[in-house]
């Protein structure tokens, strides 16, 4: 899996670090991370409903941070686990756009075996860098 | 884990990093923290609070309690207070879980009488408090009547009969911090949080059916004063916060300060998560407003989770909550920014307090405290792991030095995957069932993850607060069930 939680930082939080070849795919990770920490199987969370989230900012370590904080306002609004399924960003465009279409469904304790509740992603070390052609986002999520 | 050569010793519970320590600290870093527990800090809390004594209007200096670890922005454990004319407000000095706080709540049940009935009364509970990731509450509110809430926390509860007159009385600032304003609040905190009252959430949160034993009074005349009257009493604690609506109020306030902090008002920071704006600007005042209706929220909620429980008792013994005596003792708030009166520098002043996983511990004889405790000072809750147990504790003259604030909890002193590695959930269930502590939990993987060794030793934070003189021991109050989101 293209992201692995860290051990040695903020204690009591969940910190990841997400990576992908291109950008899409560090984000794609990244978001996977977030339902990661709030679910023990993302495999198990079916592709019920779609929802699209578009988002806009002018760089892309924010553009990283709204689009992770919409997965956890559709956990709390809707009750929604989402999967992402495809995303395109457009550096190019001002402001930066981002359209992801994601799939999921309603959280199931009993078929979701839950983990913990993802209050919000922090600023703490947050990151986002290309090294050797590939990217990799640092992040800390309050838990 | 290395303390930072810098460390100066104060006292044997006071340490100092000076602000030689690093550039642009405007006071010292002072830690509460016995040789022990300071040995042992994660060396986030020294580059944290650290961080935290660069942020302008900062008095005296940047505080961090017993408990302190590895936290954002501010570390968890952290306090500064601000100048209100010349510092700023930092939602990463409040934290996420805005009004994340902690609630005590008599029976006059004992022991004897709760043991046979404790599988029904934490299953019941279990069942009729919602606990968990995204889960949602039995209250059913329009937006505009959620709005209502936010605005006057508690009080919305006694209007709608979910509250005793005296339950506001006994949560700190009667349950509403006047100047909440909802039109300072976003569609999308609303949307995350308009159905989660009466609802714990998961972490750390936790409803906990405890028992006062003999051996664990501390302080025989304040237990009493508190209510903590007979042998092996039976109380109830819970801890829970303002859900998805401060966790978005926190955010939203969080993107306008990352563009404001340096752009607008030229203040460097050297962690992200500690942007911030004067507090007398037009978004630190709309933040203070939105900050105070995620705080009545909190209020709100765990109003209506004590009304749950009164409802529980009633229905497994068989006697109405009057007969069972369950009034509180007191509702403690641990992550807010609140205006308050102290002595600085020799005058009295008002001053903005940041508290991020800290508590407020008035003394003897302050105003704010309600008038049953003036004598022995606020009751101070500060929840200890699942294992092992907490403490009721009371508010101290010595506080004083550290604008009357004490520890909020054990700390961490693992992380979350590392017990998750370390322990299994179900297999932590039966242990701790042998050792006659009965759990239900809506996460295995949560549950292992709050194990008691993942905690530090509860006993030695609390008895670092009292030697440095901030809050004193009345009772250790140990678990026999509990309920883990």
């Amino acid at each position: 899996m293209p992201y692995r939680y860290l051990e040695d930082v903020a204690t009591a939080d969940v910190a990841f670090e997400a990576k992908g070849e291109t950008v899409e795919e560090m984000f794609i990770s990244a978001a996977h991370a977030v339902t990661g920490a709030m679910v023990e199987r993302l495999d198990a969370v079916e592709g019920k409903e779609g929802v699209c989230i578009r988002v806009e900012e002018h760089n892309l370590e924010m553009l990283l941070f709204d689009f992770l904080q919409e997965i956890i306002y559709y956990k709390d609004a809707r009750r929604l686990l989402l999967v992402v399924e495809e995303l395109d960003i457009d550096r190019n465009a001002t402001p930066m756009t981002l359209s992801a279409l994601t799939k999921g469904e309603t959280l199931d304790p009993e078929r979701h075996p839950l983990l913990t509740d993802v209050k919000a992603v922090t600023m703490h070390r947050f990151s986002v860098e290309q090294t050797d052609g590939a990217w990799k986002a640092t992040v800390v999520l309050d838990i | 884990m290395a303390v930072p050569a810098a460390l100066k010793k104060i006292t044997d519970t006071t340490w100092e990093l000076p602000v030689s320590f690093k550039p642009g600290m405007l006071v010292p870093a002072r830690i509460y923290a016995t040789e022990k527990l300071i040995s042992r800090m994660d060396e986030g809390v020294f580059e944290q609070v650290t961080n935290v004594a660069c942020l302008p209007g900062i008095i005296d200096y940047a505080y961090c309690m017993p408990d302190g670890h590895w936290g954002y922005g501010f570390p968890i454990g952290g306090m500064a207070a601000m100048d209100p004319e010349t510092g700023v407000i930092s939602p990463g000095g409040i934290g996420f879980d805005i009004n994340c706080g902690m609630r005590l709540v008599l029976t006059s049940l004992t022991l004897d009488q709760v043991r046979p009935e404790l599988h029904r009364l934490v299953d019941t509970l279990f069942s009729r408090v919602p606990c968990g990731v995204g889960s949602s509450g039995f209250i059913r509110l329009s937006r505009d009547e959620f709005r209502l809430v936010t605005e006057m926390g508690a009080r919305w509860c006694l209007k709608k009969g979910y509250a005793l007159p005296e339950d506001l009385e006994m949560t700190e600032e009667g349950g509403c911090f006047a100047g909440a304003d909802a039109s300072a609040v976003s569609e999308k905190a609303v949307e995350r949080g308009f159905d989660q009252i009466g609802t714990l959430g998961s972490g750390n949160h936790y409803l906990e059916i405890q028992v006062a034993r003999p051996e664990n009074i501390y302080d025989e005349e304040t237990a009493r004063a508190f209510g903590i009257t007979l042998p092996n009493q039976i109380v109830v604690m819970f801890h829970c916060g303002s859900r998805g609506f401060g966790h978005q109020v926190a955010t939203d306030y969080l993107k306008l300060f990352l563009s404001v902090t340096e752009k607008k008002y030229g203040i460097k920071v050297n962690d992200r998560e500690l942007s911030c704006a004067p507090f007398r600007s037009p978004e630190g005042q709309a933040y203070f407003a939105a900050m105070k209706c995620a705080v009545n929220m909190a209020f709100a909620n765990r109003q209506v989770i004590l009304h749950r429980i009164r409802e529980v008792f009633s229905s497994v013994f068989h006697r109405s909550p009057e007969e069972l005596g369950m009034s509180m003792v007191y509702d403690v708030a641990h992550n807010t920014a609140k205006l308050e009166k102290h002595l600085v520098h020799g005058r009295t002043k008002q001053i903005l307090i940041h508290r991020k996983g800290s508590t407020r511990a008035f003394g003897p004889g302050m105003e704010g405290v309600p008038e049953c405790y003036r004598e022995t000072g606020q009751p101070v809750i500060i929840g200890g792991s699942m294992e092992t147990g907490s403490y009721l504790l009371a508010g101290m003259p010595g506080g004083r030095e550290a604008f009357f604030t004490t520890a909020h909890g054990s700390g961490r002193a693992m992380s979350r995957h590392q017990a998750k590695k370390l322990f299994r959930g179900r297999k932590l269930q039966r242990e701790m069932e042998e050792r006659g502590i009965y759990v239900r939990t809506a996460s295995w993987g949560g549950l292992a993850e709050e194990a008691g060794p993942a905690y530090k030793n509860i006993d030695e934070v609390v008895e670092a607060t009292e030697l440095a003189g901030l809050s004193k021991r009345v009772v250790k109050l140990v678990p026999i069930g509990n309920i883990k989101g």
